[in-house]
């Protein structure tokens, strides 16, 4: 029996993103399915947080198209999104539950045992109530994939969720990030630190200059280079 | 789905809960603005007819220069670990963003006005031959024209690399019509005489730049 990939969730085509004369995207050309876990790797300035943000309709393409879930306008979708981005995207006044209860009305959702459940999720205590500002770089950052993680999407974006995090702490996220893979969500993760989701991911795909050089199964090309 | 007027008033709430919490906006505000009262007070010596002719201006110019600091401090708060970021790719609505900013700092300056008022009719020896809520009104639709082109500057001015001075510099020449009506508005109004005009000038200054502000909010909140 062969083994038939699912349709694209994410449609990229000739993506091309300028800051002025300083193009940071030149011609991004990918599909992303249901259901995987893709980790886009590559050196500062490769372009792979411009191209998350762009995904996560942050960033107005320059040039070319992005269609997510069959839809070019961000807006219609952007429930289905979760997003996390290298800052915390948290209020450091706030506590991590003040902070989910703020976002979860937001996306029109009621009550606080979701963010209870988000919160247990990534492995912290709901009922902590110390603000944000007060917590470890480690926990900011397990709170603010709490965040995207709220409105149960289908699509996650994560920009570097495992920098300042312990080698423990880590590993717990991919878990829970594959578990969400495993559930049919289409996880998107930029990363530096590719070994971490080695076994985990289904593809890592290589940017350079702005644009994906190479889409592998392992890290086999970072290990060469 | 997120209706409006929850976001608005979820998103006023945490805005009320941050600042009573930091009190960044308040205390800067009612520093500068007892620095006003007090400075101007050993500067002049004015008559009780004198004080009325000039507090008009000297009120609105204090609180107009005061609300630049509430203003620059709303959106710091935003763009502090990219909050804003969070909001943008939520299915909130823009302008609920925006109505909530507003109402969040016609709080703010209100609060102010109401504390530093009574110093300034002691300080200038101030008694209103007019009707008093007139004043009251004039306060009402004055605060509102301030901070509602304010909160909308200020997102204006909030990527740039100099928004302190890009704030004043966008808000104060734009702010000019309204300023000078709730001058002649408030020393009308002290002295005895019809207000009606300034009034209904600042109604309508408000109306319009509500409305303009609402229509353009979504493509400054996205601008990049």
């Amino acid at each position: 029996m062969t083994e038939t990939a699912p349709p694209p969730i994410i449609t990229v085509s000739n993506l091309i993103k300028q800051f002025g004369r300083f193009a940071a995207l030149r011609g991004v050309t990918a599909e992303f399915s249901a259901g995987k876990l893709y980790a886009i790797l590559g050196d500062n300035g490769a372009g792979k947080t411009t191209l998350l943000r762009t995904l996560a309709g942050l960033n107005r393409p320059s040039h070319g198209q992005i269609t997510i879930l069959g839809e070019s306008k961000f807006h219609d979708i952007c429930h289905e999104v979760g997003y996390m981005a290298h800052p915390s995207l948290l209020y450091d006044e706030m506590s991590g539950m003040e902070n989910l209860e703020y976002f979860a009305r937001l996306y029109g959702i009621a009550g606080n045992s979701r963010c209870a459940e988000v919160i247990r999720a990534v492995g912290l205590d709901p009922d902590l109530l110390r603000p944000v500002g007060q917590y470890s770089q480690g926990m900011r950052q397990r709170m603010s994939l709490a965040r995207a993680l709220l409105n149960d999407p289908r699509i996650l974006l994560l920009d570097e969720p495992f920098s300042n995090v312990d080698l423990h702490s880590a590993k717990e996220m991919v878990r829970l990030l594959a578990r969400a893979r495993d559930n049919g969500r289409t996880v998107i993760i930029v990363t530096h630190q590719g070994s971490l989701l080695e076994g985990a991911a289904d593809e890592f795909v290589w940017m350079e200059f702005g644009k994906i050089v190479e889409r592998t199964r392992g890290l086999t090309r970072g290990l060469k280079k | 789905m997120s209706a409006p007027a929850a976001v608005t008033r979820v998103t006023l709430l945490k805005d009320l809960r941050l600042e009573w919490r930091s009190k960044d906006a308040i205390n800067s505000m009612l520093f500068f603005s007892l620095l006003v009262v007090v400075v101007f007070s050993f500067s002049f010596d004015p008559s009780a007819e004198e004080s009325r002719q000039i507090a008009g201006g000297l009120i609105w110019v204090a609180f107009l220069f005061a609300a630049v600091v509430a203003l620059n401090q709303t959106w710091a708060r935003e763009i502090r670990n990219q909050v804003l970021d969070a909001y943008r790719v939520s299915p909130a609505p823009s302008n609920s963003l925006f109505i909530a900013k507003t109402l969040g700092n016609f709080i703010f300056v209100t609060v102010l006005e109401a504390l530093m008022t009574p110093l300034f009719i002691v300080f200038y020896r101030l008694r209103s031959i007019g009707p008093v809520w007139q004043l009251l009104l004039v306060v009402m639709v004055g605060t509102w024209a301030l901070v509602v082109n304010g909160t909308f500057f200020a997102a204006m001015s909030l990527r740039t690399r100099s928004r302190e001075i890009m704030l004043p510099l966008l808000l104060f020449p734009t702010s000019i019509p309204a300023l000078l009506a709730m001058v002649q508005a408030t020393t009308s109004i002290l002295s005895g005489e019809s207000a009606h005009f300034w009034i209904v000038l600042l109604v309508t200054y408000d109306l319009v730049f509500t409305t303009v502000c609402l229509l353009l909010f979504e493509t400054v909140l996205n601008a990049e």
